[in-house]
């Protein structure tokens, strides 16, 4: 154990929960320092307890800690309370393991997985005392690494980042940090690393790229600056999922986090195509893990854990082709060992009704179903693949199973989006409500009635989607919107069993600004966080206002980011990234949307996405 | 079969809160694959109970918490499995059975020992060695204490069954029960405050050394450690 502490008594005793800050946590890795070639600081830009939940950094974690010559430390975002302080008696931001300021690593890696923490990878440079701007880093500096999906349209942020690595990250760790354990000797110097590890399949190193712009502000060209660094680059994924690296091990926090439990990712990748969604698209072809390998790793992870829940994690488990018997297994075993099981993104049926009355208590429990969009026409659409007749059948099987709450999720602002579609949502949601009265006999409503809570976020294009192309709604239109499906929802004749909740529409509007964003966008981040705005995922800490007007001082328009619907020929800030899936499949995904035409998931029918030339999964089983 | 469990908490992990330390505790015993009992129910817990929460920041050689198991191999080897399932900083000491009857760790305190230093550069003016006498020699030490419903004045006295000066650090017996509870800073400063000083802030550091029971009769107070109640296996297994 390190008894040494980045922060003094006087310090820890001030804070609100130090327990963040003081590593020690039961399967944390400590090394020798001076033992190993490299150390790594692999950051999650938000508070502890969201950044301890997240399976991804739980794999690089473990996958570089396997590594003799690697040593993975955790850092996370400092809450506001201790950003104050380390400010004001500049303290530099330390790694949690060591306690050693992250400014003195080898690396820094930063997980970027939401728009919205963009303030928050600043303040961890800033608090780290490395120059915010790539540019402005000397030879000592870490080297400063972004990954995760909004990598995948990095060109808002950058200006802060020394290299991108584009997808999965099991592949080419190994290569890039023996590449910098080679230029070390060699002493050739940071920019020559750079220059080479541009080379290595999924790295974007941004600097060695320019961009011009047309006079209407979109892009005319996107071109290497160097003979020899890739015009594309072409994403990271890993085809062996049966013998890659997995976290038997993770790291149990002492303090509850949002995700307290061991995760188990069943498989990676989605077979339905939805076309707003975009893990859909980026995590290409579908590849499951080998069930008996599945078994092993829950025994172990609860083993070496302790935790008191697993949980199964995949982008749509129901369609994991082994998962009666999976769950069987999970029942039987955690059953023994009073270990809780948590099946989220299960499609309602006889088999996961079966399933959930088993592993949790009807009476507390809800059902949860996602149609999206409140008619059949706009489910065509978005291609969302569940129909009404779906939706009623399975909450009439719920209904009769006890069950008396259901959360509905919908969209608003969809491409095409009518009143009626609007509509929809309170006549799905009141029809739902009809149902448990007809099927539930008077005699047998225990908790008395059915409780519907019907929730809309707004609708945010991203990259890399068929709606990439789509005009977003503005802030009036979002609002408008959820104004129209309140009232609608008040006319229903169940309307008392109905909660109606809708998001924020602001932060709905700026998501869409960042997400197809590009590099002119750093110097808004830039002024955004010197203004003093970080912790903008939380609504609370989010300003507007100060990005509003951040983003006209730099001469931009959130209307030409978000509002604005793209010409089928534009070149994409993005369109360098190669995530597998073609622009010529996301055209004709995008011109179906517009015909009102549905696309056949991948085991049905292969729609020629281009994720085959992966050479596995989904693609080469048998329909 | 009920267990009485003593353990350390030192260094780093003082800064984790009580709750906290029960959830360590909680994932320690799956690690350990220690045959504890489950509550009934339809989410079934381990029964367990604590007895004094220890304050963040506070380091104790005395902490005890008890489990209801259904086997055990042995006392010393809870212990081992324990301690090997643990991390620096939280150590199993001890480990006995309780009889049948004995009442739980939470609601058998009646005091607590603790040695309180003071940090570097944060001690007071005046000199203890001539304070404290006099302190002692009070008839009431009175203070007040601020509750949800406002203030109230509280008599520290009869709480304190020892208090000692003794190279650079104070050494205090009191009570710990759950209707009269002192806290060592509200002692210290009490006994700044008779000397004109205030007690500055994060000044103590305080060790709680162990955790008692009263096992006397009628208005005779008897203090053990809690884990006196216990026995070892060696007769029963």
């Amino acid at each position: 154990m390190s008894s040494k502490l980045a922060l003094s008594d006087d310090i820890l005793m001030k804070i609100e929960k130090p327990a963040r800050y003081i590593g020690n946590e039961v399967n944390a890795v400590v090394k020798d320092k001076t033992k190993v070639e490299v150390r790594f600081a692999m950051c999650f830009p938000d508070v502890y307890e969201i950044g301890m939940s997240h399976l991804g950094i739980q794999i690089l974690y473990g996958m570089l800690n396997d590594m003799e010559d690697v040593w993975c430390e955790r850092v996370y975002s400092p809450w506001l309370d201790l950003d104050a302080i380390m400010r004001e008696e500049k303290i530099p931001l330390f790694a949690l393991e060591s306690q050693d300021p992250v400014k003195d690593f080898d690396f820094l890696g930063i997980t970027i997985q939401y728009e919205m923490c963009y303030t928050n990878i600043l303040q961890v440079l800033d608090l780290a005392q490395i120059p915010l701007l790539a540019s402005e880093r000397g030879e000592d500096c870490p080297i400063v690494i972004g990954g995760g999906p909004c990598t995948y349209n990095p060109e808002p942020i950058a200006d802060f980042f020394d290299l991108f690595y584009i997808g999965e990250g099991e592949t080419q760790y190994r290569n890039l940090i023996t590449l910098y354990e080679e230029c070390r000797a060699a002493k050739v110097g940071r920019e020559e690393f750079l220059r080479r590890a541009a080379k290595i399949p999924g790295m974007y190193v941004p600097r060695f790229y320019e961009v011009t712009y047309r006079e209407d502000g979109t892009i005319a060209a996107f071109t290497p600056t160097e003979e020899g660094i890739p015009a594309t680059v072409l994403k990271e994924i890993e085809m062996d999922m049966t013998n890659t690296y997995y976290p038997t091990k993770p790291v149990v926090p002492y303090i509850k986090v949002t995700q307290d439990r061991v995760v188990l990712e069943i498989q990676r990748g989605c077979i339905r195509g939805c076309r707003f969604c975009q893990a859909g698209q980026l995590y290409r072809p579908v590849r499951e893990r080998d069930v008996e390998k599945l078994k092993q790793y829950a025994i172990e992870m609860l083993k070496h854990t302790g935790q008191e829940e697993i949980s199964l994690s995949s982008l749509s488990s129901s369609d994991y082709s082994k998962l009666p018997e999976l769950i069987d297994f999970l029942i039987e075993e955690c059953n023994k060992k009073h270990i809780n099981i948590s099946l989220p993104s299960l499609r309602i049926d006889a088999f996961s009704l079966d399933v959930m009355s088993k592993v949790q208590d009807v009476k507390k429990s809800s059902l949860t179903f996602a149609p999206e969009a409140g008619s059949q026409r706009l489910r065509n659409v978005i291609n969302k693949g569940l129909t009404e007749e779906v939706i009623l059948h399975g909450s009439a099987l719920a209904f009769e199973g006890g069950w008396t709450r259901v959360k509905l999720y919908f969209m608003l602002g969809l491409p095409t989006e009518t009143e009626e579609d609007i509509r929809g949502i309170a006549e799905l949601s009141n029809k739902i409500a009809a149902t448990f009265f007809e099927v539930v006999p008077k005699e047998k409503r225990t908790n008395g009635k059915v409780q519907i809570v019907t929730s809309t976020s707004f609708f945010v294009p991203k990259p890399f989607t068929p709606f990439q192309w789509a005009a977003q709604c503005t802030r009036e239109e979002f609002l408008d919107k959820a104004y129209q499906t309140k009232k609608a929802i008040t006319g229903q004749l169940n309307q008392k069993s109905i909660k109606y909740n809708w998001h924020e529409a602001d932060a709905s509007v700026l998501e869409g600004v960042l997400a197809r964003g590009d590099r002119r966008l750093s110097e808004v981040l830039l002024k955004v966080y010197k203004k003093g705005c970080f912790y903008e995922a939380w609504s609370e800490y989010f300003h507007n206002d100060i990005w509003m007007e951040t983003i006209e001082e730099c001469g931009l328009s959130v209307d030409f980011y978000s509002h604005r619907q793209r010409d089928l020929d534009e070149i994409f800030p993005w369109d360098f990234i190669d995530c597998g899936v073609t622009k010529e499949f996301l055209k004709r995904e995008w011109l179906k949307a517009q015909k009102e035409q549905i696309s056949e998931n991948c085991k049905l029918k292969c729609q020629g996405c281009g994720a085959n030339r992966f050479g596995g999964g989904i693609c080469f089983e048998k329909k | 079969m009920k267990l009485r469990v003593k353990f350390r908490k030192y260094g780093p992990i003082r800064f984790i809160g009580h709750l906290d330390v029960m959830r360590f505790f909680q994932k320690a015993i799956r690690r350990a694959q220690i045959d504890i009992a489950y509550s009934g129910g339809f989410s079934p817990h381990q029964i367990m109970s604590f007895a004094a929460p220890l304050g963040v920041g506070l380091e104790s050689n005395g902490e005890y918490m008890d489990i209801e198991v259904n086997s055990i191999r042995s006392c010393e080897d809870v212990k081992n499995r324990l301690n090997g399932a643990s991390v620096p900083g939280i150590e199993v000491t001890s480990v006995k059975i309780l009889p049948q009857k004995a009442g739980n760790a939470m609601a058998s305190v009646a005091a607590a020992s603790y040695t309180v230093r003071f940090r570097e550069g944060r001690g007071p003016v005046c000199r203890i060695s001539e304070a404290l006498p006099v302190f002692l020699a009070k008839e009431q030490i009175l203070i007040t204490k601020e509750t949800k419903k406002g203030s109230r004045e509280v008599d520290l006295k009869p709480g304190i069954y020892e208090l000692t000066w003794q190279d650079n650090a104070f050494f205090m017996l009191v009570d710990a029960s759950s209707s009269g509870n002192i806290k060592p800073s509200q002692i210290i400063e009490a006994l700044l405050s008779d000397n004109g000083e205030a007690l500055q802030e994060n000044a103590l550091l305080i060790t709680r050394e162990d955790t008692f029971t009263d096992i006397g009769t009628e208005g005779c107070r008897k203090l053990v450690p809690l884990d006196d109640i216990g026995m070892d296996d060696t007769a029963k297994i």
